[in-house]
């Protein structure tokens, strides 16, 4: 009576383990098979370096630099902002606050991830749009600035709670032996406690990114959405995925701007692929790095 | 000379009494050795004496603890203080640089630029220059765990301190370390005033001028070293440096 059932349960867990690489496997399969097709018609030259992303005029043209542009400038605009708060708050809370108030930063930081996408969309366009209307003097607010603030909120919370584990997981010992020194708290802090943490706030760095190259709601919302190429984060901007979210709906099945569609997903797919390689080798770095003591 | 005086001292710890009415007197260039059981408080006089007790939470003092005559609680900043009196920890734990950067570190905290001259001059005196001048920028865990703790040493040496601390500094080394450790607190005495706490109740035998037996919190007999290992005067002290118990 034991018997099958444990065979059964063993079978089940086994599936359960190996359906998750067999998923990615069938997704990259599924992407590269539709994806790959755009480049009968167009060269991958062309979808690269093409400056013109025209997917329905005649003829199409399928240039996927603006929308790269695009999402490198909202990622690139929303990584300055909350690298800096980020590492600021998480040593905030890591070092100089009290022990209740450090609890409360960090409930208040895991709430700010619990905020759906959209809503933080739906905020960005009811106030923040307005607002860098008026303080810019711009035509509209949707721009790429208003795509970058709002991913950084979004961004923020990744990268405050893994720097706040490198740091809380630096030995005691670092600390002590420097403020034995006569260092303060601050010299403390940038002298021993942000090098000896620096691989994981590059992993927290490289987390970061991947959060807010990979977003698709809120930018889709406040970004303005126009695939040019930018000049300027007070531009509107449209993004690799807000691109597949817009369009996917219009496209024809089988047709060029159809394939194009899949194309950016496999772009995408390559993108965060190495963002996460990184961030896993500075993790493991970091980890090693702490080992020895 | 007196370099410290310590007037009825109370360390506690929330609502532990980890240092009970304390008096004490530490002469200039003294090697004083503190023996006691563990839990016996000589760790936590040793930390307020550069005030780094106040880093756990929780932590309160009273009395008074004077450096040449300054109270250390309320006429000295506590960095400055940290830099007249270092400490060794009980575990070699350099910071994650390399064996020069981590004595240059303290100079460089209190402003100094040209280190090259001080670090070569701790390492000298924590007698571990030889085997390390040539290779001073590779990292400091590489070295091993009795030259890491003569580097800490240095490290302390670096910032020229009035006051070493050593808190159970060869807990975790081997005997030829030990000794090492030992010869150079020796070498040190001309300079500076040293405090040894130890477990070891033969090292403070060996490299102490006086020793003081703490029990519980309370200071049982201080006296020079000779008479303290040879006639004591209270029992308690007999029986622990004896190994009756502890």
């Amino acid at each position: 009576m034991r018997r099958p059932f444990d065979y059964i349960i063993e079978k089940l867990v086994f599936f359960s383990g190996v359906a998750s690489i067999l998923f990615v496997i069938l997704i990259f399969v599924f992407l590269l098979k539709e994806g790959l097709s755009l480049f009968g018609e167009v060269s991958i030259q062309s979808f690269l370096f093409n400056v013109n992303w025209f997917p329905i005029s005649d003829p199409p043209q399928f240039g996927i630099v603006p929308l790269l542009l695009g999402s490198l400038f909202v990622t690139l605009g929303a990584i300055v902002i909350a690298v800096p708060m980020g590492l600021a708050a998480a040593i905030y809370i890591s070092e100089f606050a009290p022990r209740w108030f450090a609890n409360i930063l960090k409930t208040g930081i895991e709430l700010l991830a619990a905020i759906p996408s959209i809503v933080l969309g739906f905020i960005g366009i009811v106030t923040l749009a307005p607002f860098l209307k008026t303080v810019f003097r711009l035509p509209s607010g949707l721009t790429a600035l208003a795509g970058s603030i709002m991913l950084a909120f979004m961004a923020m919370p990744t990268i405050v709670s893994i720097i706040e584990d490198a740091i809380v997981s630096n030995p005691k010992s670092y600390k002590e032996g420097s403020l034995a020194l006569g260092a303060t708290r601050w010299q403390t802090v940038y002298r021993v406690t942000i090098p000896a943490a620096s691989s994981g706030i590059l992993a927290a760095i490289m987390l970061g990114i991947g959060r807010v190259i990979g977003e698709t709601m809120a930018v889709l919302m406040i970004t303005g959405n126009a695939a040019v190429i930018p000049t300027s984060f007070l531009q509107p901007v449209r993004t690799l995925t807000a691109t597949i979210a817009a369009e996917m709906g219009e496209a024809v099945a089988g047709s060029g701007h159809y394939y194009s569609l899949f194309a950016i997903g496999i772009i995408l797919f390559i993108i965060s692929f190495i963002i996460n390689l990184l961030a896993d080798l500075f993790l493991h770095r970091s980890r090693k790095g702490k080992r020895k003591r | 000379m007196v370099k410290i005086e310590v007037k009825a001292l109370n360390i506690w710890y929330d609502k532990h009494l980890a240092v009970k009415n304390l008096n004490l007197e530490i002469e200039a260039n003294e090697i004083l050795g503190i023996i006691g059981p563990s839990n016996s408080g000589k760790t936590s006089f040793l930390k307020t004496l550069n005030r780094l007790n106040e880093l756990y939470p929780g932590t309160r003092t009273t009395g008074e603890v004077l450096l040449d005559q300054d109270n250390i609680f309320t006429a000295i900043d506590k960095h400055l203080l940290r830099k007249r009196v270092g400490i060794v920890f009980a575990l070699p734990l350099p910071l994650p640089l390399s064996i020069f950067d981590n004595v240059a570190y303290g100079p460089r905290l209190h402003g100094v630029r040209k280190v090259d001259e001080i670090v070569e001059k701790a390492l000298r005196a924590a007698a571990i220059w030889d085997e390390v001048k040539d290779r001073l920028h590779t990292n400091a865990f590489k070295l091993s765990g009795g030259q890491q703790q003569r580097l800490c040493i240095a490290r302390t040496l670096a910032v020229e301190p009035e006051v070493i601390l050593y808190d159970e500094p060869c807990s975790g080394l081997d005997p030829i370390s030990t000794l090492k450790i030992e010869e150079a607190m020796q070498e040190l005495k001309n300079n500076y005033t040293q405090i040894l706490v130890t477990n070891n109740v033969k090292q403070a035998a060996r490299a102490s001028d006086r020793t003081a037996f703490f029990l519980m919190g309370e200071l049982i007999e201080i006296g020079p070293t000779g008479e303290l290992f040879t006639v004591p005067r209270d029992k308690r002290t007999e029986d622990y440096i004896t190994g009756r118990f502890g």
